[in-house]
């Protein structure tokens, strides 16, 4: 058989899986729909919520982008930031949203601030959240599929959405929590598998986490080979080269976090289990799973980028042949993900820090990942099961944000805004035409991504640490945050973020319209626009609480809203 | 119960949970944005096998904290509330 047979066997088995789960796991009742009935063990929702929170960029890029363009040590900032979060998560957000007990996160906040114009800037800080983010899936999707099974992009892109659209309008929160499993068994194994093998090839180590920090055939440890070998070629040391400066990576790495305890497709996920404690070790199996994931990656990151500079450069001023290059290296050369140009002539590739005289053009974050296995000369199934394991992670992520954007919709909107009168089964209806226009519309987008879409992951998090999160944390820990405050709070936090990012990067990411210039000396502090959340978030934290102090009480029955989603269990006087 | 004993039973469990993640909340940041970013250097001079420490814990050392620490929350709560009889039927 060959790879791209194989490919197709192993990436069909497993679409069949999931929907073989959505016509067994069809939701009947809103509740269904939205929180899959309440009924998820938490160890299956925390399984559910590493599929839903690793998404393609986890998958495919993350150990390129520390490996490659963070160099190393500078890449920590996803690491630690991606996975900091959930500790917030479990101890200032999720078990006290459970105890509230609805259906989404904008209709706590319309609750909490007793306002129906709280609850649409919520809607409307939600939808920025979660679209942005879902581009980049949907894009993710047409790029696996194009790559790995030779169809085109937009053949890769509509299969993609066929699945989604499949299990998502059938299922909602339930048919998606039971294929997050499927996908988070596939992907978790697809990125393992050659990790260790890559580890054991390298330092005998089978465990990559352990590999990391192993030595090699030759004796020395694998971490310091890396150093030298990068400071030989002109690059900084690995282990040490900082992001732009310590506040910067401080900035950055605490913006990852609170955005993600402010993200509402994760967030939405802790509604799904019977109790208040559940949500709690939930978060902490989630994170437990998250971190399979988290830990290999900076090891595939180090070992990948030392076996690529190896086989260019086997030897100190030894440089691979043209000629002698091998298999994996021409395949990927005509994916545009590898370019060589021989700028000397000598028909050697001369790999250096220095663009001038370094003739590996092209060198693609995505590639550390997706090359892995091909370097590694492992056997054709572990190379499809990577294709099938990069879809499951841009499919099972672009689920999870498709009904945080439709149940906004249909619930918060509809049901809770425009038509109260609407009934439970119209609702479950109109709960399945808004999954169905959401990922039509993200389809289309995933088709047309508009210019902004490259920076787009990175923006998600920092508007949902400078708009959400202040409104859910301060809704929680204070019974005196009032409505004025919490709405001029989140228009502020997003209001600063976004102007921050388009000031820096353009109007819309449009090159030439940002009026501040995409340059180092212009950043507030040295801190780059990706970073700038928690400087958001803090806006919003002074804008919220300067306008609570000048505005009335909330309402008594809100202050005991409080008073009750703080405890486990309702304490009424008997 | 009377109205004031729920009161004060509403005190102490708020009271006792914040104490809580202060405290882990202290260890949180001291592992990531403190031994992770911001005394990296000091502690890059200290090894750990093959790893720097201050890289150490920037890439393996925080995450395995952070899952820590989640569990001993869940734990602590959960002996908070038996002690205050505040669980949750139907666990």
């Amino acid at each position: 058989m060959t790879l791209t047979e194989t490919t197709y066997w192993v990436v069909g088995a497993t679409f069949a899986v999931y929907i073989l789960i959505a016509i067994r796991s069809r939701a009947g009742t809103t509740q269904e729909f939205y929180v899959a009935g309440k009924g998820i063990h938490p160890v299956a929702n925390g399984m559910a919520t590493a599929a839903d929170w690793m998404s393609a960029a986890s998958f495919i890029s993350m150990a390129g982008l520390i490996g490659l363009s963070y160099n190393g040590y500078g890449g920590s900032v996803f690491l630690m930031g991606w996975t900091g979060g959930y500790v917030l998560l479990a101890m200032l957000i999720a078990p006290y949203l459970r105890k509230y007990g609805k259906f989404t996160v904008p209709e706590f906040i319309g609750d909490r601030y007793y306002s129906d114009t709280a609850r649409v800037v919520a809607v409307i800080c939600l939808i920025i959240c979660s679209v942005t983010y879902v581009i980049g899936q949907m894009k993710g999707i047409g790029v696996a599929f194009s790559r790995f099974l030779e169809t085109d992009y937009e053949t890769g892109l509509f299969s993609g959405m066929v699945i989604v659209f499949f299990y998502a309008v059938l299922g909602g929160m339930k048919g998606i929590t039971y294929t997050q499993i499927a996908q988070f068994c596939v992907l978790i194994f697809a990125y393992t598998v050659p990790a260790i093998f890559i580890s054991l090839q390298l330092t005998g180590q089978p465990i990559p986490q352990l590999g990391l920090g192993s030595t090699l055939a030759d004796g020395t440890y694998l971490l310091q080979k890396l150093d030298q070998t990068l400071l030989d070629l002109g690059f900084q040391e690995y282990t040490t080269s900082v992001r732009g400066s310590t506040l910067n990576m401080a900035a950055f790495t605490a913006s990852l976090m609170i955005g993600t305890a402010g993200l509402p497709h994760v967030i939405i996920r802790f509604f799904t289990v019977p109790t208040v404690s559940a949500a709690r070790t939930s978060a902490g199996w989630a994170l437990v799973f998250i971190a399979i994931l988290y830990t290999t990656a900076p090891a595939v990151a180090a070992m990948a980028r030392l076996n690529i500079m190896q086989t260019l450069q086997p030897e100190p001023n030894q440089h691979l042949a043209i000629e002698e290059r091998p298999e994996w290296f021409r395949n990927w050369e005509r994916t545009g993900l590898l370019g060589i140009d021989d700028k000397n002539g000598d028909g050697h590739i001369q790999y250096s820090a220095d663009p001038d005289t370094n003739e590996l053009v092209m060198l693609d974050n995505d590639i550390l990942v997706l090359a892995n296995p091909e370097i590694a000369q492992l056997p054709h199934w572990v190379i499809a099961l990577v294709a099938a394991g990069g879809l499951a992670a841009a499919l099972s992520t672009a689920a999870g944000l498709l009904l945080a954007i439709s149940s906004a919709i249909s619930h918060d909107l509809l049901k809770r805004t425009f038509m109260p009168h609407i009934s439970e089964r119209q609702e479950l209806m109109a709960s399945r035409v808004a999954m169905a226009g959401a990922v039509l519309g993200a389809g289309y987008l995933g088709l047309n991504p508009p210019g902004f879409a490259a920076g787009t992951v990175a923006l998600a998090f920092g508007l949902a640490a400078s708009s959400l999160f202040p409104a859910l944390f301060l809704g929680i820990f204070s019974k005196r945050v009032t409505r004025e405050g919490a709405i001029l709070g989140m228009l502020a936090g997003l209001g600063v973020t976004l102007a921050y990012v388009f000031q820096h990067k353009g109007i819309m990411f449009i090159p030439g319209t940002g009026f501040l210039g995409d340059m180092p000396p212009n950043w507030f502090l040295g801190i780059e626009p990706n970073a700038f959340g928690v400087v958001g978030a803090l806006v919003n934290f002074a804008v919220t609480l300067a306008v609570t102090y000048m505005t009335a009480p909330p309402p008594a029955a809100v202050q005991q809203l409080v008073e009750e989603i703080r405890v486990p269990v309702s304490l009424e006087p008997r | 119960m009377q109205p004031e004993d729920l009161e004060a039973l509403r005190g102490t469990y708020w009271r006792e949970n914040r104490r809580w993640m202060l405290i882990l909340g202290t260890v949180w940041f001291l592992v990531s944005l403190g031994c992770g970013v911001l005394w990296v250097e000091p502690l890059n001079d200290f090894q750990l096998g093959g790893f720097k420490l201050g890289f150490w814990f920037a890439q393996q050392g925080a995450i395995y904290v952070f899952i820590i620490l989640i569990f001993v929350y869940a734990r602590l709560m959960a002996r908070l509330e038996q002690r205050l009889g505040l669980e949750e039927p139907g666990e």
